[in-house]
């Protein structure tokens, strides 16, 4: 019941190995797409916590993401156009510096989350997963009619945010980068999801009923998830758009969010590196199955099909087994 | 005379046409226990979810360690010192039985908004829901998975996590459903040793059980109390034994 944590290590540190080979035979093409699976599966680690951890079946994420995007392109804007954010009554001005634009996106998607969170965790089941699609394609349908920031044509960014001491144009250093947040993320994720707060929390997802008989109250557990799963998710969506540099309202959309929960459900849902496993996979398959046909979305969703109807762990249950119980 | 710890003063509650609570009204005093015996669909469990905050009364207040709890939610009566058991048991599956048990704990202490220290080394909560469960009978089953125990088991997990929180009184729906002979027997001693740490408002259909344990018996028919009183009493009175208990309980 041990292979769980072994598997981890071996695709966390298969990543790394693609980027190096990669690195050692001049494939900075691979090193980009290992790239985009590092930041896609920050984002799907923010999603498990609230799917995961917390049961809340959220077809919104796309909020954060986007929410982090334009941070990062709203910032950047202002700064490579030197014209202030705001003039008045302080001075704003973009900037550069992704330390910065990370800490904006998180405190701007968690806000957002903490909002979404407390009017649509009100409801549950079906009506949760209705209104947080709703306030996804709300923010999309802002973001396309919203001129300043280039409305349904994105924003471009022409150099790529800095940090300090790294230079951040190499393919690999922004890996790094990205890969370090990551791994941090997970860590976060598997204390969490080990202390008295995750206890709650899961307890809550599988009996509400007995958690309120113990005391303790679902609703702010579940809020407070879904905040930090926002927060997660919108650091991703930070990064994900200094990869591209751009920006654009897509990343807003509903489509972004099943993605999201896609990388989740395949790699296994509620599994520390579910979200890694099935981000790989699924930039794989656009890969692979993307230069054999157009319609790889159609074996995509063949794909996740099998994956929902015989391998509930998803692929790490699949390889793993069920999940081992620490007591 | 000192004032009960519990205190239904009047309570009714409706569904449709429905009369599952009619004007009732109940005590619970400190050190007794409390048996609620009536036939199938009287009541019982309504009456018990209404004490909990699971259901709102239509009319008539609740009253517990001296305030008026009628609008408390669940979560602030739990708070508050009541500790339950359900007649279904009611866990979190995918857990183990010590998980469980530590989340009763961590209920009592409160502070769940701790996110970075592992929970099951959390040494004050690991020992109050160890000592729970070997009360309970249930310190050899603490790794297993809740959805791999069996009913009798669950049964004795639900008494366990209730015994964690140290509530001020305990709210027990048919803890002895489905347990057998066996698990009868051992668990009414118990209970007859737990009410001198808290009362025991006890929903129950095994009556030797309820005769063993009960300070005092009330009999709910059709939502109504019928009659409170001792278990001698109650035994003879002729209408409870129309209604509910028969002429068995003569012998
Ligand atoms: N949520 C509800 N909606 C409608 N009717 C209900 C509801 N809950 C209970 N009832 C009805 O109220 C009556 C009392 O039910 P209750 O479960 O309290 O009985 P009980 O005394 O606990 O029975 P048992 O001994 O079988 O557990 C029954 O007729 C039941 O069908
Ligand atoms: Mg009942």
């Amino acid at each position: 019941m041990r292979r769980e944590p072994l598997l981890n290590a071996a695709v966390f540190l298969g990543l790394l190995a693609v980027v190096l080979w990669a690195r050692a035979t001049d494939e900075p093409f691979t090193i980009t797409l290992a790239t985009r699976v590092a930041i896609l599966a920050l984002a799907g680690v923010g999603l498990n916590l609230a799917l995961g951890l917390g049961g809340l079946v959220s077809l919104g994420h796309a909020v954060f993401f986007g929410i982090g995007g334009y941070a990062m392109g709203i910032l950047a804007s202002h700064a490579q156009s030197y014209s202030p954010l705001i003039e008045w009554p302080v001075l704003i001005e973009g900037t550069k510096s992704m330390p910065v634009i990370w800490l904006v996106a998180m405190a701007a998607s968690g806000l957002a989350a903490l909002g979404i969170g407390a009017l649509s965790l009100r409801t549950s089941g079906v009506y949760f997963i209705m209104i947080t699609l709703a306030f996804g394609q709300m923010f999309y349908y802002f973001a396309i009619s919203w001129p300043a920031y280039g409305g349904e044509d994105g924003l471009s960014i022409y150099v790529r945010n800095g940090f300090p001491g790294l230079n951040t144009l190499d393919p690999i250093q922004f890996f790094a980068i990205c890969y370090v947040i990551l791994g941090l993320a997970l860590w976060l994720f598997s204390r969490l999801s080990r202390s008295a707060f995750g206890l709650a929390l899961g307890a809550a997802r599988q009996n509400g009923e007995r958690v309120m008989a113990v005391g303790i109250a679902p609703y702010r557990l579940r809020l407070v998830a879904f905040a930090l799963s926002g927060v997660i998710t919108g650091l991703a969506g930070a990064l994900f758009a200094d990869l591209n540099r751009f920006v654009s309202p897509t990343m807003f959309s509903w489509q972004t969010s099943g993605e999201i929960m896609v990388f989740v459900i395949l790699g296994g849902v509620a599994r520390l590196f579910g979200p890694v496993v099935g981000a790989a996979v699924f930039i794989l398959l656009e890969h692979v199955l993307g230069g054999l046909s157009e319609f790889w979305h159609i074996y995509l969703g063949a794909v996740l099909l099998v994956v929902v109807l015989f391998a509930r762990g998803g692929i790490i249950g699949l390889i793993a087994g069920r999940e081992v119980r620490h007591d | 005379m000192t004032s009960p710890l519990l205190d239904i003063r009047g309570i009714s509650k409706s569904f449709g046409a429905i009369r599952a609570s009619e004007d009732v009204s109940l005590t619970l005093m400190r050190g007794e226990i409390h048996a609620l015996i009536g036939p199938n669909g009287a009541g019982k469990s309504t009456l018990i979810k209404q004490i909990a905050g699971n259901l709102k009364p239509d009319s008539g207040s609740i009253w517990f360690d001296g305030r008026d709890v009628t609008s408390l939610d669940t979560v602030a009566r739990a708070q508050a010192g009541l500790g339950r058991t359900f007649q279904i048991s009611s866990l979190a599956m995918e857990m183990s039985v010590l998980q469980n048990a530590v989340l009763g704990a961590l209920g009592k202490r409160g502070r769940v908004m701790r996110f970075w220290r592992d929970v099951m080394r959390d040494a004050a909560l690991l020992q109050v829901a160890h000592a729970a469960l070997s009360e309970v009978g249930l310190a050899a089953a603490v790794g297993t998975r809740v959805a791999d125990l069996s009913h009798g088991q669950r049964r004795q997990l639900e008494v366990a996590v209730a015994l964690t929180q140290s509530p001020k009184a305990f709210l027990m729906d048919e803890p002895m459903a489905g347990l057998g002979g066996e698990g009868t027997a051992r668990l009414t001693p118990f209970l007859d040793g737990l009410r001198h740490r808290a009362p025991i408002l006890l929903v129950e259909h095994d009556m030797d059980a309820v005769f063993a344990l009960a300070d005092r018996i009330s009999v709910l028919v059709y939502g109504r109390i019928i009659a409170t009183g001792k278990p001698d009493a109650i035994r003879q009175n002729a209408e409870v034994r129309e209604a509910y208990l028969g002429d068995e309980a003569l012998t």
